[in-house]
């Protein structure tokens, strides 16, 4: 988890590119659109894109709760779901980092489950990153979006991936659209998964302090990597009643960020 | 002191309710962060020294005892006293035997955050004499009769209204109409105070920031320069030292101290490193008649071979609790122990028992900022996790959160079954949300709706559901590659 960047190789020809997509638990339930955008990013991108039917959740939650071994059990789940894809691509740092930093860790007594934990570890990628690292995508075409905007880093994706430049690189190309970034980008949101939960008060002083930092920018919308961050950010921007809307970077780079944003009415 | 850690969710919200406190932590944070950052970019082979003295640490760590066997050699061949305890209790009674023999009124003490975890303070006072620590900051907690919040820097979470208090309640002497409002003024008078103490003191203790095997000494290294005072007036100078304060050469030391003050103020250098080899020879013109070490082991020797070893490499730098988000949130008491922060959730259950401090590893996010500061490159994240690991598997933490993820994760092991959950969970929740894009309250979801909305799953089904459907509709083979 060093402040280091992972660079992967970049790869020009995409043409064939057979793409297993891990949707993330929160996704599937609170926001599909992040979903079918990363999906659309990569098909433009000129992959092939299945959803394994046995995927529900990388089992982050287990993982970091002390459950050793109701996370192994999904872990596994998840490794033979994806066993047969040359890549494996998720829209969130965190689960990716779950994945790539951790599953070889979960079965390090496993030496059978290891050697297959690694295989799909070397295999998985956030969304940014692939699109970026290993396709050498520069820029997605996505149509103009008049606003400015803040980006906020989330911390698995930062710091165990190394994800900072991928997200701005394609965000220039988004015409009409001003990047501000906020003073203390690396700092946590204070949603930790279940931390949030078991700790209200200490995540609320810190999401308040990250919803004050992005009303600062002066910013319209705030864009992130992962989903989690962004219901804890959304939904702190609401009860303070600011105005600011919180979408995932790929709507805006998939031009499908026509749906209101999260947490905003429908109606 | 008896630890308050079990309390720490409590101690939190008392923490998070005062502002004073607040605006200390952020002048704290400020302060440190940038001085360490500019520090650190005008060291270009900063990651360099970092993976070297991990390597120097962790080979001192697998031959620990012969480190220390040969400390103990070498500083009793120059004339140092060693002497070995395996409890804080038992470090306290050599300490205070040593005070005893010397008929010490008034000892001075140089900053010791192993001191601190021994309890040193309350024993010797329990025993009628006056120990008076020199560092500015241990002297105003101490006055205040409370553990050190910061390990650089233990009255950071006041400001200099309260410490003035603290001297207008102390010093018997102040006329109350001695101003103390300006830092300068605080110093003056706690020097003033202090200097009149360091010429009656007898015995002085001191920390060790290293213990050098290759030549016997101890190295403390300080800003203030209370240290030197408090080690060299006194006809005694006793340096209690924790075991994995043992590095094999001066080399190593020098390696070391770049790393040190520049992860902890910023610095490049402390103000003084003073390295201690012996009494005072002949020849020599100052120093103490005679040097005891005190080398504790006090639950460290059983974290070795375990996940929990390589926070013994740590070297109280603080950049760690600097970069902590929760412990920018509720400060250094909340952690109810000697060592807060990120180290202190890493170490603190290892040495005051998982029963008493296993909030302190679950209250993380696991942002892993304090690992990417961490010179010495502990990895406190997987530390944390390791305690997790081992309170869940003892059944500590509440019961509602441990059946919640029990049977959440029964659910999600099976594919079928969770999405028919998903669907429910999904259906109530927009049938709570009412069309307005979001619940500012809904059951279960208290710990989340008490600050924040939750927004409401968006129209349309599942991704699972949508994404099925489409395929059925277009067809095709989107599915493919997919277990059933
Ligand atoms: S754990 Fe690392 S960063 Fe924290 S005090 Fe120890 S050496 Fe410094």
């Amino acid at each position: 988890m060093n402040e280091q960047r992972r660079t992967g190789s970049a790869d020009s020809t995409a043409g064939s590119r057979h793409v297993g997509f891990f949707v993330t638990c929160l996704v599937d339930l609170f926001r599909p659109s992040v979903g079918f955008a990363a999906i659309a990013l990569l098909e433009k991108a000129g992959c092939r894109v299945a959803v394994p039917n046995a995927q529900v959740c990388c089992g982050q939650p287990a993982y970091n709760a002390g459950d050793r071994r109701d996370a192994q059990a999904i872990a596994r789940n998840v490794i033979a779901a994806f066993e047969t894809f040359p890549y494996v691509v998720a829209p969130s740092g965190s689960c990716t980092g779950m994945i790539r930093e951790h599953y070889p860790k979960l079965f390090a007594e496993d030496p059978d489950m290891r050697g297959r934990a690694e295989d799909l570890a070397g295999r998985t990628w956030e969304l940014m990153s692939f699109l970026v690292d290993v396709l050498g995508v520069t820029d997605t075409d996505a149509p103009a979006f008049p606003r400015k905007v803040t980006y906020h880093d989330s911390c698995s994706g930062y710091r165990e991936l190394g994800i900072k430049a991928q997200p701005r690189l394609l965000l220039a190309g988004v015409p009409e659209m001003e990047l501000a970034e906020i003073s203390q980008p690396e700092v946590c949101c204070g949603f930790g998964g279940t931390f949030c939960v078991k700790y209200p008060d200490i995540s609320n002083k810190m999401v308040t302090d990250k919803a004050e930092d992005i009303a600062g920018t002066g910013a319209g919308t705030v864009l992130g990597g992962d989903l989690g961050c962004l219901l804890n950010i959304a939904g702190k921007l609401k009860r303070m009643g600011a105005t600011v809307e919180a979408r995932h970077v790929a709507e805006v780079l998939a031009g499908m960020a026509d749906r209101p944003g999260i947490g905003d009415s429908e109606g | 002191m008896q630890p308050t850690s079990h309390a720490f969710v409590e101690n939190a919200r008392d923490a998070l309710a005062n502002p004073k406190l607040h605006r200390a932590l952020l002048n704290m944070k400020a302060g440190f962060q940038g001085k360490r950052a500019k520090a650190v970019a005008g060291l270009p082979e900063f990651e360099q020294l970092r993976e070297r003295a991990k390597a120097v640490k962790d080979h001192t760590l697998a031959h620990l005892d012969t480190y220390l066997e040969r400390f103990e050699a070498k500083a009793t061949a120059s004339g140092a006293q060693v002497h070995w305890a395996r409890t804080g209790e038992e470090a306290c009674d050599i300490i205070h035997g040593i005070c005893q023999r010397r008929g010490a009124q008034t000892v001075t003490k140089g900053k010791s955050m192993v001191a601190e975890e021994i309890g040193l303070n309350a024993y010797l006072e329990a025993r009628g004499l006056n120990p008076v620590e020199t560092d500015l900051g241990e002297y105003i907690i101490q006055l205040r009769h409370e553990l050190p919040s910061h390990i650089i820097a233990p009255a950071i979470h006041l400001n200099k209204e309260e410490v003035a208090d603290a001297f207008y309640d102390a010093h018997k002497d102040l006329p109350p109409d001695r101003p103390l409002s300006e830092p300068r003024e605080l110093l003056e008078e706690a020097r003033g105070v202090l200097r009149r103490i360091f010429l009656a003191s007898e015995v002085g203790i001191t920390g060790a920031n290293f213990m050098i095997a290759e030549t016997g000494t101890t190295v403390i290294v300080t800003n203030e320069g209370n240290g030197d005072l408090t080690q060299v007036l006194p006809k005694v100078h006793v340096a209690v030292a924790s075991i994995d304060k043992v590095i094999p050469t001066l080399e190593d030391a020098t390696l070391i101290l770049r790393l040190l003050a520049r992860s902890a103020t910023g610095q490049e250098q402390s103000t003084y490193t003073t390295f201690s080899t012996g009494p005072r020879r002949h020849d020599d013109p100052d120093g103490p008649e005679e040097f005891h070490i005190v080398i504790v082991d006090n639950g460290r020797s059983a974290l070795l071979g375990t996940e929990a070893q390589e926070t013994l490499r740590c070297i109280r730098c603080g950049a760690c609790i600097n970069h902590c988000p929760i412990y920018a949130a509720v400060g250094g008491h909340s952690y109810g122990w000697v060592v807060p922060g990120p180290i202190g959730a890493a170490l603190d259950p290892g040495l005051i028992g998982l029963a008493e401090a296993h909030h302190l590893p679950n209250a993380s996010s696991f942002c892993g900022r304090c690992e990417s500061v961490c010179p010495m490159k502990i990895p406190l994240p997987s530390i944390m996790r390791h305690w997790r690991n081992a309170g869940f598997e003892a059944g500590l933490g509440a019961p509602s959160f441990r059946y919640g993820i029990r049977g959440w994760a029964w659910a999600a092991r099976r594919p079928w079954l969770y999405r028919v959950g998903a669907r429910l969970g999904r259906w109530s929740l927009r049938l709570l949300a009412r069309g307005k894009g979001r619940l500012t309250a809904a059951p279960l979801a208290n710990g989340w709706t008490k600050w924040r909305d939750l927004p409401a799953p968006q129209a349309g089904g599942t991704f699972h559901d949508q994404w099925r459907a489409r395929q059925r509709g277009a067809g095709g083979p989107g599915g493919a590659g997919a277990g059933a």
